[in-house]
């Protein structure tokens, strides 16, 4: 279900619940899968008695992980030409995040039609958690 | 990242797909995914991130009969942790940042290869963690024909202390 370039205009927003109340058995799935066993995600003990943060936190990849589920569910599987982010500020277990999309131009290179998107990821307290740009293809 | 072996296979991109709560079958069922313009099951967007399972030498992960710096009888298993721990895509401290961009749709049954091209480094004062340093680093993932699937930059910042938190309404 690809967009369609005609029906897209600058400043259409997209927005998605990403996850509610955040668990510590997500973020050690998202180890798990990853690779990434960096005891900050998972290690209680480590991380309030040697790292010195409050508790364990979310990989930044989870974030952008989830934010690009919002992505691929907007522009369609397999569009996305390019998407990057920056991580601005951590996210805890508990936490309740959403993302949005929001068109930021159409364009064509080479007769292939492009959205450009800003993306940002917000937590319950209205942070932003994860900000950054995609493109993909559309019909 | 450098992996000369990254098999992507259909089981690590289901575990995956779970793993950053997407349930959509391109990730997982192979008759639905022949349905689909991509015609296969397909990769999520930050998949190759996952090549460090593949990466002999990756720093984020127990090795056998190494120390290991996460708890176990002590809160570390080293005498001195390393400042802030690690992780991300620019070799160590915490993650700042994270690009990619896609040639082509990555598929179950592609073999890659993760070639680490070298980034730049740079230094900021911090207002919530003292002085920063960021390094970038650069993967090039290439599939089994040579063919260039996905470039990833990665910038990675090393901090003096650890994060401030907002105080909490």
């Amino acid at each position: 279900m690809a967009l369609k370039a005609n029906a897209l205009k600058v400043g259409d927003t997209h927005t998605a619940r990403l996850v509610e109340d955040l668990k510590r058995t997500q973020i050690v799935q998202y180890a798990g899968a990853s690779g990434d066993y960096n005891p900050l995600h998972t290690d209680e003990i480590f991380t309030t008695k040697v790292a010195g943060y409050p508790s364990v936190f979310a990989h930044g990849m989870l974030t952008m992980g989830m934010t690009g589920k919002m992505l691929t569910d907007y522009v369609g599987d397999a569009r996305l030409t390019k998407y990057g982010v920056r991580f601005t500020s951590q996210v805890w277990p508990g936490d309740t995040l959403d993302a949005t999309a929001t068109v930021t131009g159409v364009s064509e290179d080479g007769g292939q039609k492009l959205v450009d998107l800003d993306v940002s990821t917000v937590n319950q307290d209205g942070v932003v958690v994860l900000s950054g740009y995609a493109q993909a293809r559309v019909d | 990242m450098a992996a000369k072996h990254f098999p992507v296979e259909a089981g690590h991109i289901l575990m995956f797909a779970r793993s950053v709560g997407d349930p959509n079958p391109i990730y997982s069922d192979p008759d639905y995914a022949k349905t689909t313009e991509a015609g296969a099951v397909i990769a999520p967007p930050t998949f190759v991130q996952s090549s460090a399972q593949f990466d002999p030498d990756y720093f984020l992960r127990p090795k056998i009969g190494q120390p290991w710096f996460g708890s176990g009888k002590n809160p570390t298993g080293i005498t001195r942790a390393p400042g802030g721990g690690g992780g991300g895509g620019g070799g160590g401290g915490l993650h700042a940042e994270q690009h990619y961009e896609y040639h082509r749709p990555l598929r179950a049954g592609d073999v890659l290869t993760a070639t680490p091209l070298p980034g730049k480094t740079w230094e900021k004062e911090g207002k919530r963690s003292g002085k920063l340093v960021f390094s970038e680093s650069v993967t090039e993932y290439r599939d089994q024909n040579g063919e260039l699937v996905i470039t990833a930059r990665g910038v990675g910042v090393r901090t003096e202390r650890p994060v401030e938190q907002p105080a909490k309404a």
